[in-house]
């Protein structure tokens, strides 16, 4: 009976041993193909690499024009790319990686996004837009429903896209950029379909408030607070740091503040002295903030 | 194996009998990284690959080690009757684990050593397809389909192979397929209970209808 039970459930042994031999061999010879494998096939490291890769925020933003911190690192180790391109790092990664690499850096000064456009409620529809709510998507059809092809749409993909919650509304509907937490990784520079944003140094207060590359006249027909390149600015600059390009003032934040004649010159009012701890009143006063030019109004 | 046969198999694999969609497996890389397309590409290919090679080792395990066949080498080592060294029940789940797995640990090495920048964007789905039952799935059909008997039914061993290529290709269709309803509904007006897993689960329920209107062709 006992006999009759036991060979009805237990395997042969002639299954036990082939299965035990069976399975260790297949196990054993793995096991020495993958370690012959790991000794053959061992990919060196820069141990550099990792240290630099522990100091970086490890974000993997894409300020520093890598796909991630590990390319970044990759670069930098491999001298291919400088240490201070990591934006939400600052000066202090920067500095870290010189000492890894034994380098020297020369910090940079701190950028913050900057939109320049001031359309915002004021803004001229085309037609009405019923699609997916986002700029992208809106920028698509005809040129995007906004008068101006070159105006902020208003369904806030930079906001949407900003990892660092950097972002306030403007009373008339515009993005602002919260310089305090903006940390200059470009995500709204790379979200916005109009190509609205720019990092600018944090220390500079004027700024031109829009992008319209056409002409006067078209400007005019489609923004109220558009610039019509009509050069004035440029004239009174006391230091060639307005310039024309395409029928567009652009500011050279080298050259340093530009002085409030030309801040003041604009017929339209385009050019803002823009104080970032006041974003949401968006209109600080202009002339006392430049009157004491030396000292910047705010530093974050 | 003739054309008409290849044919058969490509067929049935991709569409009628596909993976994720008809047979319900690999269904956790399936939602997991079917968020965006290059994602979902990227680890298509590294299931097309794994699936492939899984089926021409797994194979040969089950035919030599594993079948109780008069070429079970068992049976030409001790003799006997074949029916004695029948590991099949015992042994293949297991085995076909092992073989599996250090077959994607070997080729992770290989890739990182050959090509680190396929590796980077590889590397991490090659390691999850270890897991990923889908593989182990196409190693156990290839044998219940390709053996009669445990003996090989003719062009058995290509058969397999091909049903382990076109089996990844079908899972690369419904995953890309699936991440671009995903990018899409990214941006729909989904209602917020709905948003994220739960509408891409119903996604893939009506997907998987839809692939039923492919049962007629085989
Ligand atoms: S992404 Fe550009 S267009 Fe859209 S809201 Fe932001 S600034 Fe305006
Ligand atoms: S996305 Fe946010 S943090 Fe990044 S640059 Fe723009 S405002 Fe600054």
């Amino acid at each position: 009976m006992m006999e009759a039970l036991l060979a009805d459930n237990l395997l042969a042994v002639s299954t036990i041993v082939p299965a035990v031999i069976g399975l260790g061999g297949l196990g054993i010879v793995f096991g020495i193909v993958l370690a012959v494998a790991s000794e053959r096939l061992a990919v060196k490291v820069d141990a550099r690499v990792k240290q630099v890769l522990d100091i970086l925020p490890g974000i993997n933003c894409g300020a520093c024009g890598q796909p991630g911190c590990e390319g970044y690192a990759d670069n930098v180790v491999a001298g291919k790319a400088a240490p201070t391109l990591c934006a939400p790092g600052g000066p202090e990664v920067a500095q870290k990686i010189a000492e890894v690499l034994g380098l020297a850096v020369e910090a940079g000064e701190r950028l913050v996004a900057f939109c320049h456009c001031k359309g915002g409620k004021d803004s001229e529809w085309k037609y009405d837009y019923d699609g997916i709510p986002t700029c992208g998507a809106a920028a698509l059809i005809a040129g995007g429903p906004i008068a101006c092809n070159y105006g902020c749409i208003g369904f806030y993909d930079c906001i949407a896209a900003c990892k660092y919650d950097a972002f306030l509304i403007a009373p008339n509907g515009m993005p602002v950029v919260n310089a305090e937490k903006c940390v200059a990784c470009k995500a709204c520079v790379n979200a916005c379909p109009r190509g609205l944003f720019e990092l600018v140094p944090i220390s500079r207060k004027v700024h031109i408030l829009c992008s319209n590359l056409d002409k006067g006249k078209a400007v005019k027909d489609v923004c109220q607070v558009g610039c019509i390149g009509c050069t004035r600015c440029v004239k009174k600059c006391d230091n060639g740091q307005i310039s024309m390009k395409d029928g567009l003032a652009v500011i050279d934040y080298s050259k340093g503040e530009v002085n409030i004649e030309a801040v003041e010159s604009c017929p339209v009012g385009v050019i803002h002295h823009y104080a970032y701890q006041d974003p949401i009143t968006w209109q600080p006063p202009v002339k006392e903030a430049l009157k004491g030019a030396a000292e910047p109004v705010q530093s974050a | 194996m003739g054309i008409g046969e290849a044919f058969t198999i490509l067929i049935s694999t991709i569409f009628v009998y596909n993976f994720v969609l008809s047979r319900f497996l690999g269904l956790c890389p399936y939602m997991g990284v079917s968020k965006d397309t290059s994602s979902a590409i990227g680890m298509g290919m590294a299931v097309i690959f794994v699936m492939t090679l899984a089926s021409a080792v797994t194979w040969p395990v089950y035919r030599f080690l594993l079948a109780p066949s008069t070429s079970n080498l068992w049976y030409r080592l001790f003799g006997g009757s074949p029916a004695d060294y029948d590991l099949t029940r015992v042994l293949r789940t297991i085995s076909f684990i092992l073989v599996i797995a250090a077959l994607v640990q070997f080729v992770e090495m290989f890739i990182r050593k050959a090509s680190p920048g396929l590796y980077r964007s590889l590397g991490i789905y090659l390691a999850l397809i270890t897991t990923n039952c889908a593989v182990l799935g196409v190693a156990v059909l290839n044998i219940d389909m390709f053996f009669q008997n445990a003996q090989p039914v003719p062009g058995s061993y290509l058969k397999s192979i091909l049903q382990g290529f076109t089996a990844g290709v079908g899972f690369t269709l419904a995953m890309v397929l699936m991440s671009s309803i995903r990018e899409r509904l990214e941006i729909a007006d989904v209602p917020e209970p709905l948003r994220g897993i739960p509408i891409a689960l119903i996604v893939a329920s009506i997907m998987s209808m839809a692939f039923l209107g492919f049962a007629g062709l085989i």
